[in-house]
């Protein structure tokens, strides 16, 4: 890469990579607490992908009661700091708050779950749930992330042996490494991974099934298989000088400044990044935080197609990130390392570089065709893996499938409730 | 412009806003600095008998989030020596002569040692006392305050050997720790008293620490009933004075006391009978600085309601007053929602269904669930529209026409002149008459 960005002090790394949403105090979350009207039939339950029991928990906190406000979280979604932290809660849960109709703040419901589940880990992860008795089976789950976390969780306390599956060293896959620093830290999604191990999962990491172990062995070897495997490679743009120096992923990039070691990532003075997803906005803030100086944001369709949230595109706007609209990439230019990004405007059909050091490709990720189709009997369809929806179950009996894997890539919140339901899918399975 | 000066039983105040005798009145400091924040008067923290406190002496009640909607106390009367006392209550007097200042009284019950401190009190210039018969702890075990409060004769007695000696105006303050209120009160009349000061504290134990399982407050482990008082007294203290206030033997003026935190608690003090209104807590918790909103808010009310003199106001609500037996039982209201102002909690349906009469549906519609009033079935009971956090979404809705009138004693009469028994199924009757469903 050329002319890469001053690198900043580390203070000035932590201050822009602190967290946006700041915890409350014991005073502060009693008095949010206690705003809570108690909803009876809240919509804010509803609007929840995992159906977490909303006003129960904030009820809790109120009376002080923070154990059973944990039990309550975790009993419906076994990834409740990095929800609490980076749900998109302002078009779910506090989106749907009643406060909303009547043009007050809605319940800072996200905050609350984290105070939460904060004093849960602190206090050492109590053990604090019901269990069935051991039967004696076995389920194999495909990777750590929020699916293969969740499912594993529930599995577990349904009383089966579980193993996880996971091809990085570190485990919790997007949780991981797919969330900004600045709503998340890796130490997070590690507690819910440590929580998971304490209710008696194994977890293999640095094992690639495919490679390290094959598909057949673990059907073999287990009674059920459950598949959170999220997706693959990013997309190519497929023009022109994509292969350049300083042209990457955002995925890879998000990762690599997961590590919090931010003076080890290089990045352009002036980047692009392509695509206007939240990923896309992720990437574009990231770089801004990490010293580059211009940052942009092209999209071949309009503003109101975006399919970032309104408040992410109003952080990056905060963070100065431009937005070119309705433009095409067309080639990236250079000679060994990216020098313009050429586009044009599919409204006028006018031709426009921009200059840049950086690109970042944000358009998406295809799915993981070639493990997948290896398996007997799952099958894809429209690019996603297909499932019986109400049992979550492929076209393999043994095989169950949840997460981005299945609908082609949504928020983790979805992932973590596709999983804790696959292993009720299984349970019923296995117990025919 | 209002006028809020006050006369109660010839203690004369530019406004009705007096510290209540207890900790913000402790000293000539407080008390001028109070005076200089707008304060009316001050009852002066009871002197007396030779006391020592203890620590802790106070203990907080929070509810839902609120700080401090009770405070419950055991600390006794001024334990500063009582010398300083009247030195200071002199100085004050006469740096604000406007203002009034009353001074509380506690001592063993003997006739000469109150003459004395009534004497020496008068001697300061002050404007009035009052007599401390409320006190529910620490005092009441040596046979004085509450233990002089909750016997009627007790009560006669003192004022009497005070009034023998007394030249200025005499409050005497009630507990109320009694069951009926109004017999201090009369007992006190009859010495001769020039007016009465309601409630003192009410026994209490605030709470237990659910760390340390310690009753608070502790004192180094050990717990004891205090007096409680606070915004969370104030319905108990506007019975009170209400019942006092259409005593028909009584015709005293009444200082108000509990739970009086702003001007709209002191304007229903006043509209049941307060002449004066007395506070404490409040100022524990905020500071003197809270009188300037209760001047100016009540000053704003008044005018908006066209009310110049709070001699507009002083027990205008008292005619109101009247016994069960007296209300109209074909009265009839019912509960109506506004859907567009209705936010969709939900807590009027849960309240009626768990908690009142069954007669609210959840009706499902393209907005998520809609509440609706069964209003055939409807009681009229009110607790939806209490538990609704939306201001003016429900309301309660006259539906008689205001035409017919029956009481409870009106039928027991009837039934009475036709030598007949109410009887549930005469009561049934009597319903079936005028289309009352009870479900």
């Amino acid at each position: 890469m050329k002319n890469i960005a001053p690198k900043l002090t580390a203070e000035q790394y932590a201050k822009n990579f602190s967290e946006i949403h700041r915890p409350f105090n014991k005073n502060g979350a009693l008095q949010e607490a206690n705003r809570c009207l108690f909803c009876y039939d809240s919509p804010c339950t509803k609007a929840c992908p995992t159906h977490i029991d909303i006003p129960a928990f904030i009820k809790k906190i109120a009376t002080g009661n923070l154990l059973g406000s944990a039990k309550t979280i975790l009993n419906s979604n076994w990834i409740a700091l990095t929800f609490a932290k980076a749900c998109p809660v302002k078009v779910l849960c506090e989106g749907a708050c009643v406060y909303n109709n009547e043009n007050e703040k809605p319940i800072e419901i996200g905050r609350l779950q984290r105070y939460a589940i904060d004093a849960y880990f602190e206090n050492g992860m109590p053990d604090i749930f019901e269990r069935q008795p051991k039967k004696n089976k076995s389920v194999a789950v495909v990777g750590s992330g929020p699916a293969g976390l969740a499912c594993s969780a529930e599995l577990s306390l349904l009383g089966y042996d579980v193993t996880v599956f996971e091809a990085s060293s570190v485990p919790g896959g997007l949780d991981t490494w797919g969330i900004a620093p600045y709503k998340t830290k890796r130490e997070d999604s590690l507690k819910e991974v440590a929580l998971v191990e304490k209710l008696g999962v194994k977890i293999k990491t640095d094992t690639l099934v495919g490679k390290d172990i094959s598909t057949e062995k673990l059907l073999n070897s287990f009674d059920a298989v459950f598949l959170g495997i999220g997706l693959g490679e990013s997309r190519d743009l497929n023009i022109p000088g994509e292969n350049l120096k300083g042209v990457f992923s955002a995925l890879n990039f998000i990762a690599k400044v997961k590590e919090e070691k931010w003076s080890n990532v290089d990045i352009g003075k002036r980047v692009v990044v392509i695509g206007a997803g939240n990923t896309a906005i992720d990437a574009a803030t990231e770089s801004v935080r990490l010293g580059a100086q211009e940052v942009s944001i092209v999209y071949r369709a309009s503003k109101e197609k975006m399919r970032a949230y309104y408040f992410e595109v109003e952080l990056a706007k905060k963070d100065g990130v431009r937005f070119y609209f309705n433009s095409i990439p067309k080639e990236i230019l250079g000679n060994d390392f990216v020098e313009a990004l050429k586009c044009v405007n599919s409204l006028s059909n006018d031709e426009f570089v921009i200059d840049v050091d950086t690109v970042i490709k944000a358009i998406g990720q295809n799915p993981k065709t070639d493990f997948i189709l290896s398996i007997p009997g799952v099958e894809l369809n429209a690019n996603k893996l297909k499932v019986n929806p109400q049992t979550y179950q492929t076209g393999n009996e043994k095989v169950f499938a949840g997460g981005d894997a299945i609908n082609g890539g949504k928020e983790v919140v979805n992932a973590a409730y596709d999983g804790k339901m696959a292993a009720h899918g299984i349970d019923k399975f296995l117990q025919k | 412009m209002v006028d809020l000066s006050i006369n109660c039983g010839g203690i004369k105040s530019p406004n009705p806003f007096w510290l209540a005798s207890g900790p913000p009145s402790n000293s000539a400091y407080q008390n001028c600095k109070a005076f200089e924040l707008g304060w009316g008067g001050t009852v002066w923290k009871t002197i007396g008998a030779p006391v020592m406190n203890v620590c802790n002496r106070y203990g907080g009640l929070d509810a839902d989030g609120q700080k401090l909607i009770g405070l419950n106390n055991i600390e006794l009367i001024s334990d500063r020596p009582i010398e300083v006392n009247f030195k200071e209550i002199a100085e004050t007097k006469q740096l604000w002569p406007d203002r009034a200042v009353i001074v509380s009284l506690m001592v063993e019950s003997k006739k000469e040692t109150w003459h004395d401190i009534v004497k020496r009190t008068i001697d300061t210039g002050a404007d009035g006392i009052e007599l401390n018969y409320g006190c529910p702890h620490g005092m009441s075990e040596r046979g004085m305050g509450a233990a002089v409060g909750q016997v009627p004769d007790y009560c006669k007695m003192i004022t009497e050997w005070v009034m023998e000696v007394s030249t200025i105006p005499v409050l005497v303050k009630l507990t109320p720790n009694v069951t009926n209120i109004n017999l201090p009160a009369r007992a006190a009349k009859a010495a001769g008293a020039s007016g009465l000061s309601l409630i003192n504290t009410i026994n209490s134990i605030i709470g237990v620490n659910l760390d340390t399982l310690e009753i608070q407050p502790s004192v180094a482990g050990k717990g004891s009933h205090g007096g409680y008082a606070g915004p969370a007294v104030k319905p108990i203290a506007l019975h009170m004075i209400s019942q006092l206030g259409i005593d028909k033997e009584l015709g005293l003026p009444i200082s108000g006391i509990g739970g009086i935190g702003n001007w709209k608690d002191a304007a229903e003090f006043i509209l049941l009978g307060a002449t004066s209104v007395q506070v404490c807590t409040a100022v524990m918790h905020y500071g003197f600085r809270i009188v300037e909103d209760m001047i100016d808010g009540l000053s704003n009310w008044m005018n908006s309601k066209g009310f110049s003199s709070l001699e507009d106001i002083r027990g205008k609500c008292l005619p109101q007053i009247d016994e069960f037996g007296n209300f109209n039982l074909l009265h009839k209201t019912v509960a109506r929602i506004n859907q567009e102002k209705c936010i969709h909690c939900n807590l009027c349906y849960i309240a009626c269904d768990d908690g009142a009469h069954q007669c609210i549906d959840l009706i499902p519609s393209e907005t998520g669930c809609k509440t609706v009033v069964r209003e055939s079935d409807c009681v009229g009971c009110d607790l939806c529209s209490i538990v609704c956090p939306v201001e003016d979404c429900i309301s309660m809705v006259r539906v008689d026409d205001n035409s017919k009138f029956k009481s409870w004693n009106q039928l027991v009469d009837e039934f009475k002149k036709n030598n007949a028994e109410l009887t549930w199924e005469k009561l049934a009757e009597f319903q079936k008459a005028h289309g009352i469903v009870i479900h």
